[in-house]
């Protein structure tokens, strides 16, 4: 019960953070209207994915460094969280974008980064399954892991300044900038991306137990 | 001091060597440069064919977009061997003489080098039967040279991974496109503004974004490829 006090946080942020969302007052901007509230279910999928794959990264690093074989496994289902997340965040801004831009996919620099981050990290799981040594898998895709990282951060960071894009806040957009980020936003907000990124970790952490145990069993048989 | 300086020497050998043998093997082996020579002049003629251009029918972004998807694939096809010709055995006799570091950046530099020859090679015969719509040809050189030698070493790294695995000719597809695709948007803007004749300095933001990711990559390519030799 004593480690269970960030699941119970957890639970009661998102909670709070579903309610909240859909009950508080918003303010009322043009174009985005009601859709506004998608800011506490759309924007922290990004955040979850960002911490997620990054934290993915950081135990490729430490694989090639220690060659301990947990690393490995903490890697891959970090990498599976991030997909996870990437995918939700795509489905969930592509609700979104039919109703405030008119189309499902209106290939915005955003959206299209998004996918392309989604096919680095299905071509990392694609790599994974071809190859057949433990060991080997282990090294080659944590290289890969790596590699592909410099340009995800490309993808999501610095390409989408260089183009304008449709996103609130960019080339002239109403935002939720500094000043448009009214208080009653933020208070739903951030406890909503701190809720969602430790639901990620849970997520990831339950997967972990199970890939460990599915590999004791396979030893002792 | 000095022992540092030695080392350093014998390093610049080691690359210097590397890259030679490189050339030698690309010498007694023609036919495979050949091939990816007539790769690049068929496709070209295939769109060519394709698109029943006669005169200035082609718009210029269809332009733009097919040389670039040419380029890419040209550079696939043509790098995807780099780690697959030579046989296991040999491979381990690099592993035991050469330092992994000068490898690939040997692999690099010459990779960079056999992209630079196909892409201008590609954009001469490209340009002579599309037609030729860039106006800043200077920005689209630039560009063209820091495509080729991101595109080579990008791809040097990718296939260093897919040699290992299995079926290395989809995996090398699979996994170098979505690296590659930041580079090739950044590349396509800049050579869409060489063909409006915009002015260099205008797309001085890209040129630099492009020169930052090609140094990020070959620096992460250095530093990784050590692990990957190992196995």
């Amino acid at each position: 019960m004593k480690k269970a006090w960030w699941k119970i946080l957890t639970a009661a942020l998102l909670l709070y953070t579903v309610i909240g969302g859909l009950i508080f007052d918003v303010p009322r901007l043009n174009i985005l209207n009601e859709t506004i509230r998608a800011l506490h279910f759309h924007v922290p999928m990004w955040f979850g994915m960002i911490i997620m794959l990054l934290t993915s990264v950081i135990y490729s690093i430490k694989y090639l460094k220690s060659g301990d074989y947990n690393h490995d496994i903490k890697s891959v289902e970090f990498a599976n969280t991030g997909i996870v997340f990437g995918l939700l965040g795509i489905v969930t801004g592509m609700v979104w974008a039919q109703f405030t831009w008119g189309e499902w996919w209106s290939g915005d620099p955003k959206q299209n980064a998004a996918a392309i981050g989604m096919l680095i990290y299905m071509a990392f799981m694609v790599l994974r399954g071809s190859l057949e040594d433990e060991q080997q898998r282990a090294r080659i895709s944590a290289v890969y892991n790596i590699f592909a990282f410099p340009s995800l951060v490309v993808l999501l960071f610095i390409l989408p300044r260089l183009t304008d894009s449709l996103h609130p806040g960019n080339g002239g957009n109403p935002g939720f900038n500094a000043y448009d980020l009214d208080s009653n936003l933020r208070l739903v907000f951030y406890p909503a991306v701190i809720g969602w990124a430790l639901l990620g970790l849970w997520l990831t952490t339950l997967k972990i137990r199970y890939r460990k145990l599915q590999e004791k069993l396979f030893i002792d048989s | 001091m000095n022992k540092e300086k030695n080392n350093k020497i014998r390093y610049l050998k080691q690359l210097n060597t590397l890259i030679k043998k490189e050339l030698t093997l690309e010498w007694r082996q023609k036919f495979a440069i050949n091939g990816i020579l007539l790769y690049l002049a068929s496709t070209i003629f295939i769109c060519y064919m394709s698109f029943r251009l006669k005169g200035n029918l082609i718009n210029p972004i269809t332009w733009n977009a097919l040389f670039w998807i040419i380029i890419v694939f040209t550079a696939i096809n043509s790098i995807s061997k780099s780690f697959n010709q030579e046989r296991e055995g040999r491979q381990l006799y690099y592993y035991l003489i050469a330092n992994p570091q000068a490898i690939i950046l040997s692999k690099i530099i010459y990779n960079s080098g056999l992209m630079l020859l196909l892409s201008l090679i590609g954009y001469w015969v490209y340009g002579l039967i599309m037609n030729n719509p860039v106006e800043n040809h200077w920005l689209f050189l630039i560009n063209l040279c820091l495509a080729s030698t991101g595109f080579a070493s990008t791809l040097t790294l990718i296939s260093a991974i897919a040699s290992k695995a299995n079926n290395s000719g989809a995996l090398m597809a699979v996994l170098s496109f979505p690296v590659m695709l930041p580079m090739l948007l950044i590349v396509i803007k800049i050579s869409k503004n060489a063909m409006d004749g915009l002015s260099t300095s205008t797309s001085m933001d890209e040129i630099l974004t492009l020169v930052a990711i090609n140094m990020i990559v070959v620096t992460v390519s250095y530093l990784l490829f050590p692990y990957l030799w190992r196995s």
